[in-house]
């Protein structure tokens, strides 16, 4: 057989090496952006980061102010949201783990859920408008962070499925033999051996709804002045971001990014430790 | 094991006093029924918000009806073909507006496929296994970063970056080609469709790597060895054994790309130009549904203006919902093609 | 071991094609080969029996470098075929894996059609017309004994075929590209009686053309279809000698021991 250095073979390699060499190419791509947008943040707004931004109330054009009502406002409305959509998204995860195996709730649940999970997160604002904000014809803090919760709850569905299916057989048969019912059996025993998943799971979804702008658009809106009245429209980050870095004060434009630094680096510090610790539990 | 010391049935500690059998049996009995009764009500409330979830997608899709009912009544099927978007006159068409979408998403994805099938290619055949962890995390870092990041970004740095180096490029090499010319036209302004379309490009690569990566390590090492053991590259065996093997998974990644692509607000927002028009060059500016919303939902006005958006706004989530189920349903071709495997 | 060359009055004079010496093997910082030394006959069966973990599939897997996909597993020594240690970094792996095939315990039909099975290895190397590619899938089928089950589904997918007929697609994908070696990691293991059999009267068939070395903890296999027989234990080669002699008078107690069942 003729398989010296033949020119088909030669093709060959080269080809090999061309689509490896594409692949690396496309990975150090990826990374580029990454490395960009992050240093970028840090350039932009490391200048505008200081003790006012955490003291002061958002200012009018032109004026020294800080973000403190709207850092205040989004820890509101996130712990909200959560507050509301964890105790949902575990049942509903509950639900289909435990009791998904006949019938037709559990399989279309999932597909529904998988579905809710990706939705544009302006449609999920323009839905609370529709069906709260625009009937008691005021914007309110309330509103934005119902909107936040139906985005977080498929997140916290979807992980707490997923981990209770790790669960193994053995340890669930073992607490049903001591004669456990089902109900203690599942929150005693298999929510407690995937604790650490499941918050995770919950953390994830929170630094996917601190990012969210576009649902709050319409329900929070925004409050230029300090307010803790949940039923009125309450300043938030996004928003706030939103609003002076369309503008052409310069002052808003320094703050709009320094906002966007403490977001952006809040969320991937919760990304990058849920993934540590969860790792590490699982191992 | 005498009746009076402590077990999990009886709950007696060893110091109570003997108790008949008949009182026993009756409180096991009756412990029974109550434990029938948890379970039973444990099982309703969970399914009950398992129900809710379900609810969810309904009534978004109801209030969403419902909230644009006035423009369907009005202009039925032509507010979907019109162009004329005129709160003034009360004259709303959305094809301005749909077009924009289509087309970023579009560019988007023509981006983001290769780039994303280089990089899951490298994290299972070329990266070394120690590089593995930090790398797949970061690629998911790029997802995690929010929508206005990529919008504030796009606008104020890159965008000029595109408008002083890239577009004069374009319009130079490209500008004279017939038929693909017409793409590079215009002022370079920096923002503007091409623009939107390469930033989604960003977001949308790490949900498009992430599950092609996860679905390329899937296939069995054995199949792969199978075909270097009669001498195939790397490439050579990606190309013939593992895309094949992955086919319904790649597709299903790619389209839920598209899904997140069709329906992201602040990073198109910033960059997109935010006029509604409809034009041959990529360099013009243009509007997106969901650019269109968050502009102009603050200052809608009585009349049709809302219920006008809501009525785009409910053409987005049908288009999303499409497409997005069309991505689980190959999605989940490809693990039931897995379990009947093994 | 040498002991081989001297019992081969039995069997018709052949030279060795693989010829092993000193190889070490490890897996990270764990030994899984300790100083092997044999040489593996031209057109004969080499068997390799001897309980989990002793280091048979990794013997088998030095001698086509697979071990290569894997980083943290690296060999020390010398496997000379050819004249040329195959070990060596100039080696060109691409060009050894065509002539040392390879079939696998679980069969491995490729997601694609019967026909574009065999013809794929072929294509890597040869630039055939399509008659002769025709010419060269039925060849290849003819000689794993599936032709005639195989010739009316050329285009339908390999998986529409049972696990003993993919099996033996998978033997005509190897033999396809016309190898020197054919290396067999437990083939028959996954399959029921009847494939095995059939498998090993193929096996009789393709060590006139090829030299086999099969891997098998079957040991009524070993003695049926062997001319030699290896046995390990550990890592380390124990004896080594023609399978009839081994089965029925071994040298080592250890050898007895495994063969008649006291362990493993």
């Amino acid at each position: 057989m003729s398989t010296a250095i033949s020119p088909l073979y030669r093709k060959r390699l080269f080809i090999n090496r061309l689509a490896l060499t594409l692949a690396l190419a496309a990975m150090a791509v990826g990374m580029i952006f990454l490395l960009w947008i992050l240093t970028v943040l840090v350039i932009k707004g490391i200048g505008g980061l200081n003790l006012a931004v955490f003291t002061q109330m958002t200012p009018s054009p032109g004026s020294p102010g800080g973000l403190l009502n709207a850092i205040f406002g989004s820890f509101v409305m996130v712990l909200l949201g959560t507050l509301i959509a964890t105790p949902i998204g575990i049942l509903a995860g509950i639900y289909l783990a435990e009791f998904g195996r006949r019938g037709w709730v559990a399989p279309t649940t999932r597909f529904v859920n998988d579905i809710l999970l990706s939705a544009p997160s302006i449609i999920i604002g323009l839905f609370v408008y529709t069906i709260y904000v625009a009937q008691v014809k005021h914007f309110s803090a309330w509103a934005g962070a119902i909107a936040l919760a139906i985005i977080a709850i498929p997140v916290i569905v979807r992980t707490t499925e997923t981990m209770l299916m790790l669960v193994p057989a053995s340890l669930r048969e073992a607490a049903a033999a001591l004669g456990a019912p089902e109900w203690k059996v599942v929150s005693y025993v298999a929510l407690r051996a995937v604790r650490s998943g499941v918050i995770t799971g919950v953390l994830l979804a929170v630094a996917r709804i601190s990012g969210e702008t576009a649902p709050l658009l319409f329900t929070s809106l925004n409050n230029q002045f300090w307010s803790s009245d949940l039923n009125a429209p309450m300043a938030n980050l996004p928003v706030v971001i939103f609003q002076f870095a369309m503008s052409p004060f310069e002052n808003w434009v320094q703050l709009a990014w320094a906002g966007a630094m403490l977001i952006t680096f809040s969320v991937l510090a919760i990304n990058i430790i849920t993934r540590v610790v969860f790792r590490q539990r699982t191992e | 094991m005498s009746l009076t010391e402590a077990s999990p049935i009886s709950g007696n500690s060893p110091k109570e006093k003997y108790v008949s059998t008949e009182e026993q049996q009756r409180q096991i009995a009756a412990r029974l029924v109550r434990q029938r009764f948890q379970d039973a009500a444990f099982r309703k409330v969970t399914l009950s918000f398992a129900l809710l979830v379900l609810l969810l997608l309904g009534a978004i899709i109801g209030s969403l009806v419902w909230g644009s009912y006035p423009i369907f009544e009005k202009f039925g099927f032509g507010f979907l073909t019109s162009r004329d978007w005129n709160p003034v006159t009360n004259e709303y068409g959305a094809a301005n507006a749909i077009y924009g979408t289509v087309v970023t998403s579009f560019i988007a994805l023509l981006i983001a496929f290769p780039v994303s099938f280089g990089i899951a290619i490298f994290l299972t055949e070329l990266c070394p296994a120690w590089l593995k962890r930090p790398l797949g995390t970061a690629v998911e870092l790029l997802a995690a970063i929010p929508s206005i990041i990529y919008g504030m970004w796009g606008l104020f740095v890159f965008a000029p970056l595109f408008a002083d180096y890239v577009q004069p490029f374009l319009t130079k090499n490209f500008g004279d080609i017939p038929l693909i010319g017409q793409l590079f036209q215009g002022a370079p302004m920096g923002i503007g469709m091409l623009t939107a379309g390469i930033i989604l490009a960003v977001m949308v690569i790490p949900f498009i790597a992430s599950v092609m990566r996860d679905v390329f390590e899937i296939v069995p090492p054995v199949l792969k060895e199978s075909a270097y053991g009669l001498g195939a590259t790397t490439w050579e065996v990606v190309r013939n054994i593992v895309l094949p093997y992955t086919k319904a998974g790649v597709v299903g990644g790619t389209m839920l790309g598209l899904g997140r692509a069709l329906g992201e607000t602040m990073a198109v927002t910033f960059v997109i130009g935010n006029t509604p028009k409809i034009a041959a060059s990529l360099f013009e500016p243009g509007a997106s549904i969901a650019s269109t919303i968050a502009n102009e939902f603050a200052e809608a006005g009585e009349g049709g203006h809302i219920a006008a958006l809501i009525g785009v706004g409910l053409v987005l989530f049908l288009i999303t919902f499409v497409v997005l189920a069309l991505a689980k349903v190959m999605l989940m071709q490809l693990s039931k093609r897995e379990g009947a495997r093994t | 071991m040498n002991a081989v060359l001297e019992s081969v009055e039995t069997l018709p004079a052949a030279n060795p094609k693989i010829t092993v010496r000193n190889l070490n093997f490890f897996y990270g910082g764990f030994q899984g080969l300790k100083d092997i030394n044999l040489d593996i006959l031209e057109r004969r069966i080499t068997a390799f029996i001897g309980p989990s973990g002793c280091g048979k599939s990794t013997l088998l897997r030095t001698l086509n470098r697979m071990y290569d996909l894997y980083p943290g597993q690296r060999a020390e020594g010398e496997i000379v075929m050819n004249g040329k240690n195959v070990l060596d970094k100039s080696q060109d792996v691409n060009l050894l894996r065509a002539k040392v095939g390879m079939v696998f315990q679980k069969p491995t039909p490729f997601p694609m059609s019967i026909y574009d099975n065999i013809a794929f290895g072929v294509k890597l190397y040869e630039n055939l017309s399509k008659a002769e590619m025709d010419e060269r899938v039925e060849w290849a089928l003819n000689k794993a004994a599936i032709w005639g089950e195989a010739k009316d589904k050329l285009k339908q997918s390999g998986l529409s075929l049972s696990g003993g007929q993919q099996q033996r697609l998978c033997i005509a994908r190897a033999v396809a590209v016309k190898p020197e070696v054919v290396l067999l990691d437990e083939p028959t293991s996954a399959l029921d009686p009847i494939s095995t059999a059939k498998i090993e009267e193929l096996l009789h068939e393709l060590k006139q053309d090829y030299t086999i070395a099969i891997v098998t903890h079957n040991m009524q296999q070993a003695a049926r279809v062997s001319d030699f027989t290896a046995y390990m234990y550990l890592g380390d080669l124990v004896e080594y000698g023609v399978t009839d002699e081994l089965f029925i008078k071994p040298k080592k107690k250890e050898t007895e021991d495994y063969i008649t069942g006291r362990f493993g």
